[in-house]
């Protein structure tokens, strides 16, 4: 039997004007268990604490109840104090005579009668408590970051920094992402490689990082703090330890005709391949799909030239385990597909491109070396249309195209109207708009230059078609400010495509347990207060996995993961919450209900050997809960039929005493 | 709150982390509900077993009532589409059992919306009221 | 908004099943439409007017019959308005306010040209009937 002491407080008269103080500590002194009651002016206070303190010590209490606010204000002061004196935390419990009393009942007979009867549930929840204690997990200290765009290079950056070890984990050969495939950046138009490789370079040397690129995560298994990946690392038949990435391969392929993906199909590559000249890790890739040697045995032109002899047509798909104590997702975007948007004649025309496809055409490095040349024929153009919003802020019941605002595209088209009349002023630059959205520092002002010094012809209204007729583009649009439909003989036009997030954060999300959203965004576990974190405790977000970004936003979001990640690692233990499901493994019957409805992924099944009553042991299938893993939400405890699951601090017996307490 | 000389007697399940905040909110800002109501706090309102409320009617509850979090934001991300299942199943049950269907309900109320609170409570309050007394189910399993 | 207005909006809301307020005034629907020039209003302004609830004006103009109802504004409109419908609706509120149907399908025959497109036909019964 508990020894259980009430203390009522007054709180001033924010309590006592509504209920009688003195009539509460009376009769809750009545109830079963309860051996000391009394009431105070106010509870939370230094003087109000010591009389719980004292009153633990001088009438052995066994648990308390403390009549007050709300729980949410001053459970943990009361837990604390409990605690100081000797009593386990989790036998306090506190009865909400404030906010659910006091304040919203106008005289004293109904509020006196409510409070005792809040107090007497309060009692009869004690009397089933149970001391709890908070589980602790060891932590590995390495983290993996899955994804190796700008988000992921900065977050490996900064974690490794902080001194933990890091694996970056990126499909395809080469580390960069999309920031990698830019021309210049926004608002200030430095070049993106100028400002990226020399980031690549330093994860490549880092002594804390390691990258497995042309690898993907296979499984993941375990828990905040202990997590078990299996990391998928293809076959890229050159031994990358070998290869110097001299290049002397990639001249000497006979198959010349494959399309190269990194310039987004626009000129060709070799089956053997360094997708671009900063690579990292700068080693030879075989396109199995295309590579002679590996489809039908003939040809092995790369082994015979490689001086390091690095070619290896045995190579097989290889599988690396590896713990981690945290798992960073920065799977990062792709822009959508523009084969539904057949008014823009995306399909028809060559000359009709995505902004990707014109900053590959305006790069440099790009298949053109930078010079603006139209695809089809390599003629200067002399007009050319930016669309924007195709496929961005569409109905949600509309069967192409998203229902958000893709964010970046604003900024983008901007930018890339002022890089055409700075090579080459004598280009008429229109675009076509629904709205200009340009919040971010020095983002507007870069939009008014592109309008006032540079004139670019920005016109409000959307494009309705595009129709090639012989080498120029007919484009058909509205003027919604001239209310005019305009006819433009366009050279060039560039789609603003939406963006979504990478095919392959769906799987993913799927193994780590972690939420997405409709539109398949990573969830945040708070969309303001906890904006890097999944709801799935150890996995953190980086980048536009979460949601559409542009690089500074990039950038920030990364270092705010990273130093999530770095909180968490920097911990020897985690300590738990106490109040978590728990299954009688005597009641149990396997039935795998609970597994089923868990959040979390924090229930699994293991075969136990049992004592039976005729002396001989049988093996059962029983539920068990990782409780670093559970988060003491209790829908196992209602879907499970045999009534084996319990949650510890709201437990099914606690509960139905208070329902018992109230219904007296 | 009394309604042809009837007090009602309501339970009310809410979840820790957004319908007590809203009935704490409720508090804050001083707007009244009947005192018939008597609030029990679970994590979520995922948390609630039918057998809660079985036992509840079975003690003499005119009414009880289930807060959570707003679909889609649930603290556990899926708990309260549990209730919005589960508490279906029941209602329809408890309907047949001849408890009026006003006589339960499933609400979400956000930690923000303490105006909603005592709204909902309000309304829900008078409901029961206006059914007078509630037939007593009988626990037929243990006569106490 | 005086209360016949508002009587119009909602019922050529509800004939037509468009939701004006939808609209994010992006303007593709007068940008696709090929009938633009021969049309006092264009598709945007049907649907913006009928949202603030200016419709006299509509009902009183010719756009109502250039309107060739081929539904490209239907088929392009990204938020899924569906202009051309609010527009037969306008015509339609139009068409039975002067009575009885303007063409019967015993008219048919005669207009039968083999340079006349099907479907000018089936658009003709459409602007024309009630």
């Amino acid at each position: 039997m508990q020894r259980i002491g009430v203390f009522v407080c007054w709180c001033g008269s924010n309590i006592a004007a509504t209920v009688d103080v003195e009539a509460v500590s009376e009769a809750l002194k009545l109830e079963p268990g309860v051996v000391f009651s009394t009431n105070y002016q106010y509870m939370c206070s230094q003087a109000g604490q010591n009389i719980i303190k004292d009153a633990i010590a001088e009438h052995k209490l066994t648990g308390i109840v403390v009549c007050s606010c709300s729980p949410r204000m001053h459970e943990a002061t009361f837990r604390k104090t409990a605690a100081a004196a000797g009593l386990n935390p989790y036998m306090v419990e506190i009865a909400n005579i404030r906010e659910q009393c006091s304040w919203v009942h106008k005289d004293v007979p109904t509020g006196t009668e409510k409070a005792i009867i809040l107090g007497k549930a309060a009692v009869a929840k004690v009397n089933l408590n149970a001391p709890l204690i908070p589980g602790e997990t060891p932590v590995t200290k390495r983290a993996l970051v899955i994804g190796g765009g700008i988000a992921g290079i900065q977050t490996a950056l900064d974690i490794a920094d902080a001194g933990f070890p890091v694996d970056i984990v990126e499909k395809k050969p080469t580390i960069g992402g999309k920031m990698s495939q830019l021309d210049k950046t926004f608002p200030t138009l430095d070049c993106a490689a100028c400002i990226l490789t020399p980031k690549m370079v330093d994860v490549a040397q880092h002594e804390n990082i390691r990258i497995f690129s042309y690898s993907e995560v296979e499984d993941v298994k375990g828990f905040v703090g202990n997590f078990d990946v299996t990391i998928k690392k293809h076959a890229r038949y050159v031994n990358e330890a070998a290869c110097t990435g001299c290049g002397a391969c990639t001249e000497k392929c006979p198959q010349k005709k494959v399309p190269n993906e990194f310039n987004l199909g626009m000129d060709n590559r070799r089956a053997i391949y360094i997708p671009f000249a900063q690579a990292v890790p700068k080693v030879a890739t075989i396109d199995p799909n295309y590579c002679n040697m590996l489809k039908n045995g003939k040809c092995g032109v790369c082994a015979k030239v490689c001086a390091a002899g690095a070619i290896d047509y045995t190579q097989k798909d290889e599988y690396i385990q590896e713990k981690y104590g945290a798992i960073v997702v920065a799977t990062g975007f792709n822009p959508i597909s523009m084969d539904k948007f057949d008014e823009f004649a995306y399909n028809q025309s060559k000359d009709v491109i995505t902004s990707l496809e014109f900053e590959r055409l305006t790069n440099a490095a790009g298949p053109t070396a930078g010079k603006l040349l139209r695809p089809s024929d390599g003629k200067h153009p002399h007009t050319i249309v930016f669309v924007q919003c195709v496929g961005s802020r569409c109905d949600a019941k509309a069967e192409k195209g998203k229902e958000y605002c893709s964010k970046i595209c604003c900024m983008y088209t901007a930018k890339h109207a002022m890089l055409v009349k700075d090579k080459y002023p004598d280009v008429d630059v229109y675009v076509f708009y629904i709205d200009v959205r340009t919040p971010g520092k020095n983002f507007d002002e870069f939009y008014r230059r592109a309008v006032e010094e540079y004139g670019v012809h920005y016109v409000k209204g959307m494009v309705g078609k595009v129709v090639p007729e012989g080498d120029v583009l007919k484009v058909q649009a509205s003027d919604l400010i001239a209310n005019k439909q305009l006819h433009i003989d366009a050279d060039l036009v560039v789609l603003a495509a939406a963006i979504e997030p990478d095919k392959s954060a769906r799987p993913l999300a799927t193994k780590l347990t972690a939420s997405m959203d409709t539109n398949d965004f990573f969830t945040e576990a708070h969309p303001k207060l906890r904006p890097v974190e999944s709801p799935t405790a150890g996995v953190f977000l980086s980048g536009a996995c979460q949601g559409p970004k542009d690089i500074p936003e990039t950038v920030s979001q990364a270092g705010a993961a990273a130093s999530k990640v770095i909180g968490l690692l920097a911990k020897d233990k985690l300590t738990g919450n106490p109040c978590i499901a728990h299954s009688d493994e005597m009641m149990c019957n396997g039935c795998s209900t609970c597994e089923r409805v868990c959040p979390y992924g924090a229930i699994t099944y293991m075969d136990k050997e049992f004592r039976m009553p005729d002396r001989t042991t049988a093996i059962r299938r029983v539920a068990s809960v990782n409780p670093a893993v559970c988060q003491g939400c209790g829908a196992c405890t209602v879907a499970c039929p045999s009534g084996a699951m319990n949650l510890r601090g709201f437990s099914t017996q606690q509960i139905m005493a208070e329902v018992d307490a109230i219904c007296k | 709150m009394q309604v042809n000389g009837y007090k009602p007697l309501i339970v009310a399940f809410c979840c820790n982390w957004c319908s007590y905040a809203g009935a704490d909110l409720a508090g804050n800002n001083r707007l009244s509900y009947p005192a018939d109501v008597k609030i029990i706090r679970v994590p979520c309102s995922c948390r609630v077993n039918p057998m809660f409320i079985l036992r509840a009617f079975q003690r003499g509850a005119d009414g009880v009532i289930i807060c959570g979090c707003h679909p889609g934001d649930c603290h556990y991300t899926s708990g309260n589409y549990y209730t919005r299942r589960r508490m279906a199943m029941l209602f329809s049950m408890l309907d047949y059992l001849g408890i009026e269907r006003e006589r339960t309900r499933v609400e979400w109320v956000s930690a923000a919306e303490g105006a909603k609170f005592a709204a909902t409570m309000n309304d829900f309050a008078e409901k029961v009221a206006a059914l007078g007394e509630n037939k007593r189910l009988e626990d037929l399993r243990c006569k106490q | 908004m005086s209360s016949n207005k508002k009587f119009l909006q909602e019922e050529l809301t509800r004939m037509s099943g468009v939701n004006p307020k939808k609209c994010m005034k992006c303007g593709k629907c007068s940008g696709t439409c090929p009938a633009y020039d021969e049309m006092e209003y264009h598709p945007h302004q049907f649907v913006s007017m009928v949202e603030s609830g200016d419709i006299e004006p509509l009902l009183n103009s010719k756009s109502l019959y250039r309107c060739l109802t081929c539904f490209a504004c239907v088929d392009r409109c990204p938020r899924g308005v569906e202009p051309a419908k609010l527009v037969e609706a306008v015509r339609l509120v139009a068409v039975r306010k002067q009575g009885a149907n303007h063409m019967t399908a015993n008219d048919v025959p005669a207009m039968l040209d083999d340079d006349i497109p099907q479907q000018a036909i089936v658009s003709a019964f459409r602007k024309y009937t009630k």
